[in-house]
């Protein structure tokens, strides 16, 4: 089904304001999403993440521009963007009273899933879910990974084809979230168009095909998470630890490695009783320069004693578009 | 993964086999409130009947007996019940399950995403409350004959009484779908003290409105309150020799008033369900 569309989910000048609002939730954001990729949006709270996955879940009206999944503008024909898309919310809204295994079989018969085909689904994503031993019980009585294993697999009884989901690992344990993130993986591996909402960088990360990073209802920048990093320029360092040997204090040093045309700037970290810990920003790859590096502060009179490469994440990519950190 | 191992694992992107429609998605979700209310049908017997059952029995009986009212009070007050029965319950069976969906529990959102119109799911909400509103109606009926002896009813009205009370339990359910999607949900508790009580008495339930000429204030208070329309439809078709309002103004008023209420309620549920 997904392959036959060139894009699962297709945003263009998508623009939210909600009424007595001062400024917009979205502001013009456009974006496409491919079938079977898994597409993460980063930013802080508030930055316009839910508002953008509502829109495309039919739940929320945009002011202007246009939004499909699956080919299927949300707008224009809601009830059949229902029917192809997926939601797993970020708060529980399981049916508190219905059955673990009841809340999958109704879902489906919403959504026309027949009979014999919802009972052989139900039982395989409960066995799936680690959930098949306690099928009977009511949401209530779980835990909140459990919740969220049980909110996924009901979301999967009538086969989306692109499922959406939102901050799906807050408040989950590590276990809980290892489990989610392998779910995921296996469902793009099985052909399904993955969209989540994050705000933990290494989820982003981990789990993302690509990245786009969203501040203030605006799309700032969009790419795979390593691409994002790569084109980070002038953020790699090497933190290299100085024991004075010939030289007096660390300033000759730190000359030094200014001159060196792959450095950008030195800077003096803490002074830990008689070392000296200069962070050293550099342009390109730093494992060449070490040898250089080394060799300047040899020429400098002092003595390198240790050093770690420090690679840009995409925290730090982060901060760079939008001046501020996540968390 | 085998051919074999194929057919053993339900394909999770299978073609729909068959035609499905909003109309059928509308049924699975009402199969699913009939289930649960199914499933805990003694409870809600109970929960609907108690309030009327202790006004027949204490105004009916009770106070008949004793000689505080008049011995052909019961038959007065037996139509308004039945109409009580159908408002009220149509009306806590919307109300309170809407604003407990739409604020803490979020039940309502998976209905919201299911493949049929936001305002398909509203209707369904009243027609199940009515269905709920309807049965709270007609188990009075048989509670009447057990406490009262003898019912006022005759074959020839039948008909409109199930009619009319079909009507008060949709009235009953549209009103619910008013409060529930305007009232904030920190606000209900109050809401409902002050919305149900005086609904409660200016119904015409114990009392028939033409009698209440030397009370006009009360009588125009009373002639708002759509409730009204249902009690004295029922009271007209069930005692005729009692004052009443013209039976075909009770069915327009209290048609009007549902459909009324309903546009209301319908627009009261889309702004909560659409950003």
């Amino acid at each position: 089904m997904g392959s036959e569309n060139a894009v699962a989910v297709e945003v263009s000048d998508l623009v939210k304001r909600y009424p007595k609002a001062p400024v917009d939730s979205v502001a013009g954001i456009s974006f496409r999403v491919k079938p079977g990729e898994v597409f993460g949006f980063l930013g802080p709270n508030g930055a316009g993440k839910t508002t953008t996955i509502g829109i495309l879940t039919t739940r929320i009206r945009p002011t202007a521009g246009h939004a499909r999944v699956a080919g299927i503008d949300v707008v224009a024909d809601p009830v059949g963007a229902r029917r192809v898309l997926g939601v797993v919310p970020q708060q529980n809204n399981l049916d508190r009273s219905l059955s673990v295994r009841q809340n999958l079989l109704f879902h489906a018969s919403y959504h026309g899933v027949p009979r014999g085909l919802r009972k052989a689904r139900a039982d395989e994503l409960l066995s799936q879910f680690g959930l098949a031993d306690r099928s009977d019980g009511r949401p209530d009585d779980f835990s909140g990974g459990q919740i969220q294993r049980m909110m996924i697999a009901r979301a999967l009884m009538h086969a989306p084809t692109v499922l959406f989901l939102d901050e799906p690992s807050t408040g989950l344990d590590p276990a809980a979230r290892l489990f989610m993130w392998d779910r995921i993986a296996q469902l793009k591996s099985e052909g399904t168009t993955v969209v989540i909402t994050t705000h933990d960088m290494e989820e982003a990360t981990t789990l993302s095909d690509r990245v786009a990073i969203i501040d203030h209802g605006k799309l700032l920048a969009l790419d795979a998470p390593a691409a994002l990093v790569r084109d980070m320029a002038g953020e790699r360092t090497l933190d290299c630890t100085v024991e004075p040997g010939r030289a007096v204090d660390g300033s000759a040093v730190q000359g030094a490695l200014m001159r060196l045309a792959a450095v950008d700037r030195v800077e003096q970290l803490d002074d830990p009783g008689g070392a000296w810990r200069l962070r050293v920003y550099v342009q390109g790859d730093t494992a060449p320069l070490l040898a250089v590096v080394a060799q300047a502060i040899d020429d400098a009179g002092g003595r390198l004693t240790d050093v770690r490469l420090g690679e840009p994440t995409l925290e730090d990519v982060f901060i760079h578009l939008t001046g501020r950190a996540l968390r | 993964m085998t051919a074999v191992d194929d057919l053993d694992v339900p394909a999770l992107h299978s073609e729909r086999v068959r035609p499905w429609g909003p109309w059928q998605t509308a049924l699975a979700i009402l199969r699913r409130d009939l289930f649960v209310t199914g499933r805990e049908f003694p409870i809600f017997l109970a929960q609907v009947i108690l309030q009327p059952l202790f006004l027949l029995f204490v105004f009916g009986k009770v106070l008949t007996q004793l000689g505080y009212a008049r011995p052909g009070y019961a038959e007065v007050l037996f139509p308004g019940l039945v109409a009580l029965a159908a408002v009220l319950t149509g009306l806590q069976s919307t109300a309170l399950p809407l604003v407990i969906e739409f604020s803490y529990s979020n039940e309502i959102e998976d209905r919201l995403l299911a493949p049929l119109p936001i305002g398909a799911v509203a209707l369904e909400k009243v027609v199940i409350a009515a269905m709920r509103a309807t049965i709270a109606a007609g188990v009075m009926f048989p509670i009447g004959v057990w406490l009262l002896g003898s019912i006022p009813w005759s074959a020839g009205a039948a008909a409109g009484v199930v009619v009319m009370t079909l009507i008060g339990a949709l009235m009953g359910a549209a009103m619910g779908l008013v409060l529930g999607t305007f009232v904030a949900p920190n606000r209900i508790n109050v809401t409902f003290a002050l919305v149900l009580t005086p609904l409660l008495f200016t119904g015409s339930s114990q009392y028939p409105w033409p009698s209440l000429s030397h009370i006009r204030w009360f009588q125009v208070v009373c002639a708002l309150n759509p409730m009204t329309y249902v009690s004295e439809g029922l009271r007209g078709m069930l005692v005729p020799n009692v004052p009443h309002i013209q039976t075909w103004i009770c069915f327009v008023a209290a048609v009007g008033a549902c459909l009324v209420l309903t546009a209301i309620g319908m627009f009261g549920f889309l702004r909560r369900a659409l950003g």
